[in-house]
């Protein structure tokens, strides 16, 4: 079976979620642990992609192939490098925490939204091993649907508008990937990912191709100035819609980037990594500021996603200048690493700040600051948490949150130095937006009555809040081992940089 | 005899175990547990660093440089957690596990009714945890993890007393200002980096010399000159953590927090780390003339000016904290003047006299039951001997008479700064000079008004007095901004529980052992340290490779030819211009206090405007305030109402979804609306779609 340990990876919690739909609406305690339990197995199967992985090697390894539509030349192919091996435990480890945050807090339809939430675990998983591009676009699109149902049936009162935009913005960004993908088949005759790396293409050709890519992986990052989905997607959805999302779902746009845009049109990314890199910048410092102002907890550790993932873009592309311009290797790989290693911590700290939101939000319902004051009166655990947390999104040092700005820091001054001014004003405004609701919504004395009420976690969102606090603070005292992963894997990709198409 | 690995992992580890013992078991083991652990931990690592100095100084241990684990590797870049210990190491390492150790025994009186005792030490432990990763790294990356963890424990500790407004306010301010110059000592890491591909200690300080005539294109024609680049980046972290000039706005509000921590962060150990930051990265420093003028210049505004500030003070513990802003600039100026063995020795004295004074005012504090305010104070010294000679030993180090540890240490950095040619340093001898003779007015004027003239209470027992209206008059004249804040217990709603200002329960009384003996044990190297250790320290090369002084910049091998013995330079002290001012002020508030107290209002309405231009504190924290926190939080408005609604979602967004809805809504009548249908139909789809080729495709499987 471990010849397809990746079909296993995807298909188990797909097909895994049919019995939690037959458990029905009338044994939501079965239907829960049916759930729970695809979601250990799926975890136990992918921790198994350790030992089957070879990380020295960094080329795609378990690799699957079998035609699917042949008249197209379609094939249902998967495999994984180091990157995805980390993302789909990442995936794999927020599944079984999404179950378990949810348990009772649902109780309209539990079933359906375990189900979901499974369906969605495996079509993410499929999004990091495909190798054919078409494959990749199924999967990257049937995510959708999940998630859309996850926000229109748990979602708040204004889950209409937030679903609508939700859906507008990313299928807009996905459908112009696809006339690329139209595009790149008529010209190689094939989806294969590691044929079209190797296709010639003129610069006109990339360039186009560059912007259909651009289009749907900036939505998904979110980048500026595509990014107004997300805060209102967050603030309209389920706790667990909320922390899937933030957690995985915006990896995969930082992902596109490294399976599409570099291999396929590496000439065109090159030229453009200018205005990508611009758009990083103006995500940490513009988006800092609008994080700073708002007033809803969700959109404002939203829009902190948002500036986070800018150094996930920034690292990508730096890149390109370092091996380029530079002819500096370890400075390139020290920057792409730094991506990677941000996108992986990112999943931990948005994950549990919204895990953090929802504990409140599931006692006093509601998500403005200033509803909240003095919580640390009343829930000192939690407020031990919330501030780990916090400081993980401030970047400190000891945190994953530290490790990918700090490594995309250092790169970008190999670059030039003024990419690194503005992107360590993250330090401050980062630290400004997430400690000032802190200050807000923890510290102080109680002021409504309603926040006195407030009843500590229980051992199952203690259960959830400890997982994600052992993942910020192993990630941050010891990232070697995530590094040594992926290094392989970021090598090969920054050699590959280095090789012009035209 | 070689220095283990072992010992150092327990001296920087038994902190940390204290810590998370004291943190997650708290309730389990109690209070008397908790001060227990976290007091054994800090005296293994305690005695333990003793052993390494001696072993380092008598008994000739070679400087130490390990690596414990590689933190990451990615091609030839390899960053690990790893230790460094030479004789500078261990000083610090002595002088931080020292006070902490004092400091945790001191909190046992002081914090002995706080609800949050066993977090406090909890917290006190892991600020040693973290000082200890900052001082004893051997790499860039690990220095600022301790760079910022001590920022985080100094965090949590300001806002330990979370309910009140004004500590929460305090500590956000702490760190956000800290983050400033974090932003500046992160680039000047990322310089390190670039300019020479490691953030290894050894192996950059190696290739320090490298850097010259190496520049930085910061455009097509301007070029910095690398070291310069590098070396004022650092300093920017620097002047965030040890509050130097402009970013020293957050340390007086840092007395927010509980005393003994004022003693322990705020003034012995972490606001210094600026200053020993600066020391170990001397190659660099004294490759560029131009930052070290920069840093002589900055330091020696801070020295002058946040003291005269100290003046006008009337909480006893912020003219504590005032003259620990003036006295790390004093530092600062000696190691602009490349007296890097100076600014670290005043360090080390200054920990133990600050460090006391401190934990002095805190006896002050407990005795008149949370009272902070000097004006309510005076004629304590009959009540608590202790506190009141100890405070006096403290005073006389922290304003330079001969013969005690303040003394040698600041006259040093004096004539150390008079004999510099350095650009600027003219400016800076005026700055520190002056500075002596302020340090002297603001001690002095404490004291007296703390332990000497007429008392400003009155015992009330549960009845009120009347005779105190006056003083209660004058108070509120102040203003809101005075804190005459009270370091109150968060056991008591109200620290005057019904009583006005300047009105006690009970009579004042001397505190018990576990205050007084630290107060003792920092007394003794107060007055002592200075005289027995300025010989080798200063003009002995005590320091050997751990500090790098070019020959050309070494003013203090000048004044070692001119050294002659501690005894002798205690006497030629006696004689020289920064005695004769101390003497002057000492003359002065005499007079005043002692013998003429209302001659201190007639001073204040005849000098009004210069009065509030100090009261004010330069107006500088209301421009902050004014500039970057309410202008950031408006520009942030400005930016989402007007770039992020009104733009991308007005014009863009909501515009495209106006037309879909409209499809939408005649669409909508296919939709069954039950999501069980939806749901089913997805996975199905899935299924066929994926599992399709077994029964519509070529047949061919695998490849």
């Amino acid at each position: 079976m471990f010849n397809h340990l990746l079909s296993l990876l995807i298909w188990l919690p797909i097909v895994g979620a049919i019995p939690v739909l037959l458990a029905g609406s009338g044994r939501p305690g079965l239907a829960r642990w049916i759930s729970l339990l695809v979601a250990v197995l799926t975890f136990l199967a992918s921790l198994y992609l350790l030992p089957a992985y070879n990380a020295a090697d960094g080329a795609m390894q378990l690799t699957e192939s079998h035609v699917w539509i042949a008249s197209l030349g379609v094939h249902y192919g998967l495999a994984v490098d180091g990157i995805s091996v980390a993302l789909i435990l990442l995936t794999t480890f927020v599944g079984i925490l999404v179950i378990v945050g949810a348990w009772e807090v649902i109780q309209n339809k539990p079933h359906q939204y375990m189900a979901a939430m499974l369906v969605l675990e495996g079509l993410m998983i499929g999004v990091f091993c495909a190798t054919d591009a078409l494959l990749f676009y199924v999967f990257f699109e049937a995510m959708l649907i999940p998630m859309f149902i996850l926000i229109g049936i748990w979602g708040g009162p204004r889950r209409v508008y937030a679903t609508l935009k939700f859906f507008i913005y990313t299928f807009l960004g996905s459908i112009f990937m696809l006339i690329g993908l139209i595009y790149l088949y008529l010209k190689a005759g094939t989806f294969d990912l590691h044929t079209l790396a190797m296709l010639p293409l003129t610069m006109k050709e990339q360039s186009w191709l560059f912007f259909a890519f651009l289009a749907a992986f900036a939505v998904k990052v979110p980048m500026v100035p595509v990014h107004t989905w997300l805060p209102d997607a967050h603030v309209e959805a389920p706790t667990g819609g909320s922390v899937v999302l933030a957690a995985v779902m915006l990896k995969i746009g930082g992902y596109g980037f490294l399976r599409f845009s570099l291999p396929i049109v590496p000439d065109a990314s090159e030229h453009f990594a200018w205005l990508v890199i611009v758009l990083s910048l103006i995500a940490v410092v513009y988006i800092g500021y609008v994080a700073l102002v708002q007033e809803d907890m969700k959109k404002l550790v939203a829009y902190s996603s948002v500036a986070h993932m800018g150094f996930v873009t920034l690292g990508i592309f730096i890149a390109f200048m370092l091996v380029r311009d530079a002819n500096n290797l370890d400075a390139a790989k020290l920057g792409m690493q730094g991506a990677m290693v941000q996108m992986i911590s990112h999943g931990f700290v948005s994950g549990a700040m919204f895990s953090c939101i929802g504990v409140m939000y599931d006692r006093l319902h509601t998500r403005q600051i200033k509803d909240y004051g003095g919580v640390i009166n009343v829930m000192p655990w939690f407020g031990f948490f919330y501030v780990l947390f916090a400081m993980a999104n401030s970047g400190l040092p000891g945190t994953s949150g530290f490790v990918g700005e700090f490594m995309v820091v250092l790169a970008s001054f190999t670059a030039n130095p003024w990419i690194a001014l503005f992107a360590a004003f993250t330090l401050i405004i980062g630290a400004a937006y997430t400690l000032w609701m802190v200050k807000r919504v923890l510290w102080g004395d109680i002021t409504n009555p309603h926040v006195r009420e407030m009843k500590e976690i229980n051992g199952r969102e203690t259960f959830v809040l400890a997982a994600f606090a052992l993942a910020v603070l192993a990630l941050g005292i010891w990232p070697q081992p995530l590094i040594h992963l992926m290094d392989a894997s970021v090598s090969q990709l920054v050699q590959q940089l280095a090789v012009h198409k035209i | 005899m070689q220095l283990s690995t072992t010992i150092l992992l327990i001296i920087a580890l038994a902190p940390l175990a204290g810590c998370l013992l004291a943190g997650f078991l708290g309730k389990q083991i109690g209070r008397a547990g908790a001060h227990s652990v976290t007091i054994l931990g800090l005296l293994i690592s305690c005695a333990l660093s003793f052993y390494v100095l001696y072993q380092i100084t008598a008994g000739g241990a070679p400087s130490y440089n390990q690596d414990i684990y590689t933190w990451f590797e990615i091609g030839r870049l390899h960053v690990s957690v790893g230790f460094m210990v030479d004789r500078l190491t261990a000083m610090m390492m002595v002088v931080v596990t020292f006070v902490s150790l004092l400091v945790h025994v001191y909190t046992i009186g002081y914090m002995a009714d706080d609800p949050g005792y066993q977090r406090f030490f909890s917290y006190i432990s892991l600020f040693t945890f973290a000082m200890l990763m900052l001082v004893m790294s051997n790499n860039f990356m690990q220095l600022f993890f301790g760079w910022e963890g001590v920022g985080l424990v100094s965090y949590l500790l300001i806002g330990f007393w979370y309910k009140r407004p004004t500590a929460i306010f305090a500590n956000l301010k702490a760190f956000l200002v800290n983050r400033v110059g974090d932003f500046g000592f992160l680039l000047g890491i990322a310089a390190v980096l670039y300019f020479l591909g490691t953030l290894d200690y050894a192996t950059a300080f190696a290739g320090a010399p490298s850097l010259i005539g190496k520049s930085l294109a910061l455009t097509a024609n301007t070029h910095w000159d690398a070291a310069t680049v590098i070396c004022v980046l650092l300093f920017i972290g620097a002047m965030g953590k040890s509050a130097q000039v402009p970013l020293h706005v957050w340390l007086p509000d840092s007395m927010e927090g509980p005393t003994p921590i004022s003693a322990l962060i705020h003034a012995a150990t972490m606001v210094t780390a600026g200053i020993f930051m600066v020391a170990r990265m001397s190659p660099f420093f004294e490759l560029s003339e131009g930052a070290l003028s920069f840093v002589m210049i900055i330091g020696a505004t801070g020295a002058l000016f946040t003291g005269l500030i100290g003046i006008v003070q009337n909480d006893i513990k912020r003219v504590v904290a005032y003259s620990t802003l003036s006295q790390l600039g004093y530092m600062t100026v000696a190691l602009g003047v490349s007296a890097y063995a100076g600014a670290v020795f005043h360090l080390m004295t200054h920990a133990f006299f600050k460090a006391l004074l401190f934990l002095g005012a805190g006896s002050v504090i407990i005795a008149m039951h949370h009272e902070q305010d000097m004006r309510y104070m005076g004629g304590l010294r009959k009540y608590m001997p202790i506190t009141w000679i100890t405070m006096w030993i403290g005073s006389l180090a922290l304003v330079a008479i001969p013969f005690t540890s303040g003394f040698y240490s600041k006259d040093a950095i004096i004539e150390a700064v008079g004999e510099s040619h350095r650009w600027g340093s003219g400016y800076a001898y005026v700055c520190v000079l002056a500075g002596a003779f302020v340090t002297a007015l603001y001690t002095f004027r404490q004291m007296y008004l703390t332990f000497h003239g007429k008392e400003r209470f009155v015992v009330v027992g549960h009845g009120h007095g009347h005779d105190t209206h006056a003083i209660h008059h004058e108070v509120h004249d102040h203003g809101a901004h005075d804190a005459h804040g009270d370091d109150h217990h968060a056991h008591t709603d109200d620290p005057h529980h019904g009583h006005k200002p300047g009105e006690l329960e009970h009579a004042p009384h001397e505190s018990p052992w576990v205050v007084t003996l630290p107060l003792i044990l920092l007394a003794i190297p107060s007055l002592l340290v200075g005289f027995f250790t300025i010989g080798p320290m200063l003009f002995g090369n005590w320091f050997g490779q751990a500090i790098h002084v070019e020959e050309a910049n070494n003013v203090l091998g000048e004044l070692g030819r001119e050294f002659h013995g501690a005894a002798a330079m205690g006497l030629h002290g006696l004689l020289s211009w920064p005695f004769a001012l101390v003497a002057l002020a000492f003359v002065i508030t005499t007079y005043i206090y002692l013998f003429n107290p209302a001659m201190a209002g007639r001073i204040k309405s005849a000098l009004k405007p210069l009065w509030t231009v100090l009261d004010r504190k330069y107006w500088v924290d209301d421009v902050y305030f004014a500039v970057f926190a309410r202008g950031g939080v408006k520009l942030g408005r400005l930016f989402w109402k007007a770039g992020d609604a009104a733009v991308i979602d007005g014009v863009l967004v909501n515009g495209s979804a106006g037309l879909v809805q409209r499809i939408a809504a005649g669409v909508r009548r296919l939709q069954s609306g039950y999501l069980y249908h939806y749901a089913f139909a997805m996975i199905l789809g899935l299924i066929l779609l994926l599992g399709g080729f077994w029964v519509f495709g070529s047949g061919q499987i695998g490849q």
